[in-house]
């Protein structure tokens, strides 16, 4: 069937920002289709709140509105844009909400609009939980025995007939939010009330508890005539009980026989012709491990985190195939776009073996729970590809950065074999570590398996690398062991360490005989057809495929990793942005990453894409074949930016700024020179290493102190200090990781925090805007709400601002990005911090001003001046709209973690607010990051002492605007003191009704609530802040926060402008 | 053990010994599923050959008997990047290992089977030698390998005597539906394990007679009829088509086969006269090929063939892609067909050539692919109805003479 001819103009709708559940995939995904509806010569308008993404870019789309996803907006931009079709599918669940909502009003049909692919009544189908489940009935589907309830009573009698455990699912939530595993009465009632509150339609699926089975996962594509074609199988690790995006998974399975495999491949097919999607679908399976009983779990009828994984563990683009199929085209139609010979309808056939780890932020929350259950808790994941399954279980390893190379990097030595079989009773992310040493300490197979469910043929692979371990320590390291040691991936500084030679010594016997990394190639088709555009991995022995091809120029960009809090999708858009960059510019590009969920690990954005951990052995292999006339590394964050000495011991040349200035940034010494130099004050500071020394440090500064370490990102570990108590604590938990680097102590300082990102040509420097954060300093620049052009500072502190950039881009040699830090007090300028690299505002200021500045910046380092490139150097002139950064959080997800805001960053996403009006784009950001208020019109506030003067003028303004306003005992009492009325609640400890009760009533909006400076030791603020995320009341825990959100309410207007930013 | 790969073209791959301690010299073929090793290593079309399988780990689930193909391995010979150590399913009856050295099969692992994937693709498929001994001597292997050529094979794969296969008379004896399997832990605790399931839904062969004729039949072809009610007579390839012909069956299957289809002489001119009467006639790989041989039409031996579980194949008739289980080195050559006689029926997506053949005013249709499956997808299992349908309207028509 050829395109269909009436499809011109379609809108796409995005997902928003970056939420665990919900992550950089769809930026992926988005990003892939829209190019794929372009080549098409359609009209792309697309809608999506996250402005660090790269399908918000203006050569993605014709049309881009940063605006806010809800339904009004979406109609309004359906109305003045006119679009003749919508397609839903590619914005994960929020932007099939969005369709489904937009559709089930009647409204896409008032206005002529046509919902592209998988239509509403199969979305309905799929998500609908009793719908699906009468539908998997009707074709002989098994599902696991179940009930759609809609109220607690209902879900314990239909428990009581099935008997516990049970598995709660809430109907259209994403990540399987609210859901979980009841093993009585009391966690169900909780469980159930939780998930039925968070549902959008109120309902709740209880269903016999497959817990234990292996869970495994089909891709499916399906085009208008009905072809089906099955992309790939995964196998989670993870037995069901551990959502899919928090297993370690397989691809394809690996204990399946063919008859296993083609039951649920024929299953998957049946399931998705019965559903009639067009496009990409995901099913998952339990299937029993000791016989052929399964059951269907879900279905996904939309592009999702797994098809993201699946497309890049075989090469198979499913979201540009899912695209061609919605504007008309069938599978064999569609031209493989890695062989160029092949079609989209065949199946790929895999040569090699895919792990993916996820990334979990546990790292970020020292106090929440470790546990792995149904409700997703990872940021972000690392893909490894490997032709055997322990080099690309110990790839992946590596590849997550946190401090892991292996599986003795946890250490269970400790533990008697009974403890240990103990412990692996908790599922958690460190639970092949412990399997591990279970295997170390001689417990069997089979205990493992009985008390985990991990198939032994996994528990065997984990073995194997536990007895390399033991041979490395205790046997000669012959040429022999070595190799079969790389064979498996062990890295040579772990190599090294077992065998107590140096890292250099294992290296120099590796190249002595020639052991050495190969490339293999991912083709989609096991070397059956000649492939054109493929991508690496590497593996010891055979033969090398990778081919240093000798033409043009070489540039390595390297990526930036898994997603984590601190270092998102912005800095994927930054080396993907550099890419096309310095393709433009005639070079060849070569990307190395390891991130399946990203736009820069898609098969066609750089020349040679080398999927591979970021680890300076990884990378010298690499480049001992590609040899690089240089490396850029200022684009993938923190990542990238620590390859930089070694990349420079390889002898690869770093483009742009100089290793030795992006040092004298982060060092004390050699940055307070500088700052000497160029006569610019900072708060005063010193670096320490011992609690002792930084306690000293402290008293003479006079607390309030900053604690940090040097050389993180996010400002991992920053501390707010009030005493000698806290930085002994602080101090403790930072150096329970060895630092490499001193641990800096700043004197804390109170006022406007502003952000500056700019490209420095080597003379001059061209600055987009200024940014000015909300909050004051204290809270983290990326948990902050930050508003471009700064709108309360004046011109002279502006020019200082703009003078200081120029003078510290230069006095570091900066060629490229610098992102500066400052705080203004008065008139007075303070630099906080110099990051000599691309930052997380860069996306964000590059949309709003319509600045390129990674281009520019690429540029830059390629050679050009800011004025060759067509820009006035300087402080480019102000926009006449204000754009506001809005920082999104996924704390309803980590259960236990604390929400108040700190120095250390905790959003996993942000929004933009856009409008002419200053009070209009804080209300469309707070819109955009979920925060739609009025609805009840209570509120809590509890705040510190300090903080009392501040409340009760925002108490004022929200009682204005109608609110009923509860507080606690002394913030109760400033209030009415004031005049503002508070009615006083009781404190947890007291007796009931508490303020806890009044919160799981689930009739207050919002709780604003201040913790005590420092840490926070009551349990009681805690508690508050936990209970009111958890039943999806929103809490601020910074004034200003609450002050911008008064304010925004009160200029709340029904009609809201849209600006496509294309046009800025 | 050290053991060698030694392709005609003078490539030399070093792994490890596996399987029998013995030397081969076979022609090497590749096959590119990601499961169903049991299922390849049991093909009879694969005398005569020596697999190597594309997907690097080997031997993950062990042997399960019950999902044998024929009764022994076939292939000269097996390889493999890696072969687990361990297997690990309910139903698994023994190791590869074990399997491999039990049957006399050599082989070897450990080596680039990517590497020795893309000789063959580049170069066409090949004769090699695998061997144990170090002291090779290149000048005098390479013309022996140059000099191999298999011939006959199907006479070494066809079953001895005739045999029937019973029907199926309630649809449990097929094992379980797909989907409706349970675990039953009791059972599972006295050492039952379940049957592989079954996508047969209803018996609507029953009553119905077929003669097999089997070149190298897989046990999935008769097993589909048999579970669809079909009783059916599974013939040896030398059979004459006369006995076939007194059997008065309802319809006649030819099976899939190894080998060049233009050596079975005898054979096509035994079909030839089978294609003369008005017996409905369905027809898988070699048989479909041999089919096209014995009336006028051409084959050619393809480059590398097409070896895997993720052809697809589109049905001219309707326009739908079908992925298929496909083991082939030869090939109908369609630029030769004649119209009056047979047309394409479905053509292979990826490279375009033949991939069945619908013969004209004959109730007669045949497929160069495997819609029995096993290993590989299930997709085209309907085809077992068409040719039931097939026959019961021909009996329909025969009934109303």
């Amino acid at each position: 069937m050829p395109k269909n001819p009436n499809v011109k103009r379609v809108m796409v709708i995005g997902s928003g920002p970056i939420v665990i559940g919900q992550a950089a995939e769809f930026d992926y995904a988005g990003t892939q289709a829209c190019r794929s509806l372009k080549e098409e010569g359609v009209e792309v308008i697309l809608v999506n709140s996250n402005p660090a993404t790269i399908m918000t870019d203006r050569d993605i789309a014709d049309k881009v509105y940063i605006e806010p996803l809800t339904v009004k907006v979406l109609e309004q931009i359906i109305e003045k844009e006119k679009p003749d079709s919508i397609l839903p599918t590619l914005g994960g669940q929020a932007g099939l909400n969005l369709g489904m909502e937009l559709e089930e009003s009647g409204f896409l049909a008032a206005h002529g609009v046509k919902l592209l692919g998988t239509t509403a009544a199969t979305i309905r189908n799929a998500e609908g939980r009793q719908e699906f489940k009468d539908l998997m009935e009707r074709i002989g589907e098994p599902c696991a025995a179940s009930k759609v309830v809609e109220n607690v009573e209902d879900g314990i009698a239909f428990t009581n007939t099935i008997g516990y455990p049970v598995v709660l699912r809430p109907a259209y939530t994403l990540g399987g939010s609210g859901g979980g595993i009841a093993h009585n009465q009391v966690e169900l009632e909780e469980i159930l009330e939780n998930g039925l509150r968070l549902s959008r339609v109120g309902q709740v699926l209880v269903e016999r508890c497959i817990a234990g089975w292996k869970e495994i996962e089909y891709e499916v594509m399906r085009d208008g005539a009905g072809n089906c074609i099955t992309v790939c199988n995964m196998e989670n690790i993870d037995p069901v009980g551990v959502h899919t995006g928090d297993s370690i998974v397989v691809a394809p399975s690996q204990t399946l026989s063919d008859k296993e495999y083609q039951m649920l491949r024929t299953s998957a097919l049946n399931i998705i012709n019965e559903l009639e999607i067009t496009g990409g679908c995901n099913v998952q399976f339990a299937l029993h491990p000791t016989s052929f009983e399964y059951c269907v779990i879900e279905v996904n009828p939309r592009v999702s985190r797994s098809s993201a994984l699946a497309s890049k563990a075989t090469g198979y683009p499913i979201a540009k195939v899912a695209a061609k199929i919605a504007l008309g085209y069938t599978l064999d139609e569609i031209k493989n776009a890695i062989t160029k010979k092949t079609y989209a309808s065949f199946e790929p056939t895999l040569d090699y073996c895919v792990v993916k780890i996820p990334r979990l932020p546990f790292d970020k929350f020292i106090t929440a729970k470790r546990t792995l259950t149904t409700q997703m808790k990872a940021t972000g994941e690392v893909m490894s590809i490997c032709d055997n399954f322990e080099g690309a279980l110990m790839k992946a390893i590596r590849s997550l950065e946190q401090h892991v190379d292996c599986l003795l990097s946890y250490d269970f030595s400790d533990m008697s074999a009974e403890e240990l079989k103990a412990r692996l009773k908790i599922v958690d992310d460190q639970r092949i570590y412990v399997i591990a040493e279970a295997i170390r300490k001689g417990v069997s197979y089979e205990e493992i398996h009985d008390i985990t469910m991990i198939d032994i043929w996994f528990i065997d692979k984990i073995a194997i690398l536990v007895e390399m371990e033991q041979a490395l320590k205790e046997k000669p390291l012959t040429v022999e062991l070595l190799k079969e040691a790389k064979r498996i991936e062990f890295p040579d500084n772990v190599i090294a360490r077992l065998t107590g030679k140096t890292e250099d010594e294992i290296k120099k016997l590796r190249y002595d005989n020639n052991i050495n990394a190969v490339y293999k190639m991912v083709d989609t088709c096991a070397a059956e057809f000649a492939a054109s555009t493929p991508y690496y991995y590497s593996v010891y022995g055979g033969e090398c495929e990778a081919v240093r091809t000798a033409d043009r120029k070489k540039v390595l960009v390297l990526g930036s990793g898994p997603i984590r809090i601190g270092q998102g999708i912005e800095f994927d858009y930054c080396s993907v942005h550099a890419t096309w960059a310095f393709s433009k510019a005639g070079y060849e590009t070569i990307i190395i990453n390891n991130n399946p969920e990203t736009v820069s690990t898609d098969f066609d954005i750089a020349d040679k894409l080398y999927f591979e951990p970021l680890t300076p052995e990884d990378v010298e292999s690499i480049v001992n074949i590609e040899k690089p006339d240089g490396a850029v590394v200022q684009f993938g964050g923190q990542t990238a930016i620590k390859l930089t000495e070694s990349l420079m011991k390889m002898g690869v040349p770093i483009l742009g700024t100089q290793a030795q200035d992006v040092d004298a940034a982060e060092d004390r010494e050699l940055f307070d020179k500088i700052l000497e130099e160029t006569e610019i004050p900072r708060a005063a500071g010193g670096t320490v290493y011992t609690a002792e020394e930084a306690k000293e440090v402290a008293n003479r500064l006079g607390y309030p102190v900053l604690v940090r370490p040097s050389y993180v990102l996010g400002g991992q570990g920053m501390q707010i200090a009030i005493s000698d108590e806290e930085i002994e604590e602080f101090m403790e938990i930072i150096n329970r990781i060895a630092q490499d680097h001193p641990i800096l102590v700043d004197k804390y300082l109170q006022g406007k925090e502003i952000e500056v990102d700019a490209v420095c040509d080597g003379t001059d420097i061209l600055i987009p805007g200024i940014m000015e954060h909300i909050e004051r300093t204290g809270v983290h620049s990326g948990d902050s709400i930050s508003v471009y052009p700064a709108p309360t500072i004046n011109k002279a502190v502006k020019e200082k601002i703009a003078e200081y950039t120029k003078r510290l881009a230069k006095a570091l040699h900066v060629k490229g990005l610098i992102n500066i830090q400052f705080i203004a007090i008065g008139e007075d300028v303070y630099v906080i911090e110099v990051n000599p690299r691309s930052s997380r505002t860069v996306p964000y200021i590059s949309k709003v001003t319509g600045i390129p500045i990674v281009d520019l910046a690429t540029e830059v380092i390629i050679g050009k001046t800011i004025r060759e490139l067509g820009y006035e150097p300087g402080l480019q002139p102000e926009a006449e709209y204000f754009a506001i950064k809005m920082p999104v959080f996924s704390f309803e997800k980590i259960r236990g973690a604390e929400i108040s805001l700190g120095p250390e960053m905790k959003s996993t996403g942000e929004c933009l607010g856009i409008a002419k009006d200053f009070n209009e784009a804080l209300y469309k950001a707070f819109l955009g990051a979920g925060v739609d208020l009025p609805k009840y019109k209570n509120m809590i506030i509890t705040v510190k002492d300090a903080d009392k003067g501040e409340a009760i003028e925002i108490g004022r303004r929200f009682e204005k605007l109608g609110y009923t306003i509860y507080a606690t005992r002394s913030t109760a009492a400033a209030l009415n003191e004031a005049g503002v009325k508070a009615r006083k609640v009781n404190k947890i400890s007291q007796e009931s009704p508490t303020v806890m009760d009044l919160i799981l009533g689930h009739r207050i909006d919002l709780v604003i609530d201040t913790p005590t400076q420092g840490r926070d030791k009551s349990r009681d603020g805690f508690l508050i802040r936990r209970t009111a995320i958890e039943t999806g009341i929103n809490c601020i825990t910074a004034m200003d926060t609450a002050k911008a959100l008064v304010t925004s309410l009160e200029n709340k207007s029904n009609e809201l402008t849209l600006i496509d930013v294309a046009q800025l | 053990m050290k053991a060698f790969l030694i392709l005609e073209d003078g490539t030399v791959f070093e792994g490890t010994h596996i399987g029998a301690d013995k030397e081969i010299i076979s022609e090497i073929v590749f096959n590119t599923s990601m499961a169903g090793y049991l299922e390849v290593l049991t093909d009879p079309s694969y005398a005569g050959q020596a697999v190597c399988m594309t997907y690097p780990l080997i031997g993950n689930y062990g042997i399960c008997r019950e999902d044998c193909e024929s009764l022994k391995p076939w292939p000269d010979g097996f390889i493999v990047r890696e072969l687990s150590r361990i297997p690990s399913n309910f139903r698994c009856d023994m190791t590869i290992q074990q399997f491999l050295t039990e049957n006399n099969v050599p082989g070897i692992a450990g080596i680039d089977t990517r590497a020795l994937t893309k000789i063959l693709r580049e170069k066409g498929t090949m004769n090699g030698m695998i061997t144990t001994n170090e002291k090779y001597n290149l000048q005098e292997v390479l013309p022996k390998l140059k000099n191999y050529t298999t011939g006959k094979v199907v006479e070494k794969v066809t079953c001895s005597k005739k045999f029937i296969l019973e029907p199926t008379l309630h649809l449990e004896q097929n094992g379980p539906l797909s989907g409706s399997a349970r675990f039953h832990q009791e059972d599972y605790e006295r050492g039952i394990r379940e049957h592989k399931p079954s996508l047969v839904k209803e018996l609507n062969g029953s009553g119905l007679r077929v003669a097999l004729l089997d070149f190298g039949a897989k046990a999935n072809i008769a097993r589909s009829l048999a579970a669809r009610g079909c009783e059916v007579t599974v013939y040896p390839a030398l059979t004459a088509a006369q006995e076939i012909i007194d059997a008065a069956p309802d319809g006649i299957m030819l099976s899939n086969g190894p080998g060049d289809p233009k050596e079975c002489t005898t054979i096509i001119r035994e079909i030839k006269k089978l294609y003369d009467t008005e017996i409905p006639i369905f027809a898988i790989c070699l048989g479909h090929q041999l089919m096209a041989l014995a009336t006028g039409a051409d084959t050619h031996k393809m480059k590398y063939g097409h070896r895997g579980g993720n052809h697809p194949v589109k049905d001219l008739a309707t326009g739908r892609v079908y992925i298929s289980s496909q083991n082939h080195g030869y090939v109908v050559d369609t630029d030769k067909l004649d119209p009056s006689v047979a047309v394409p029926a479905f053509i292979n997506v990826n490279d375009g050539t033949n991939e069945g053949l619908s013969y004209t005013d004959k109730n007669i249709f045949t497929v160069q692919f495997h819609p029995e499956c096993c290993p590989g997808p299930q997709d085209s299992g309907y085809l077992f109805d068409r040719f039931i349908n097939m026959m019961k309207e021909s009996l329909a028509k025969k009934g109303e003479n």
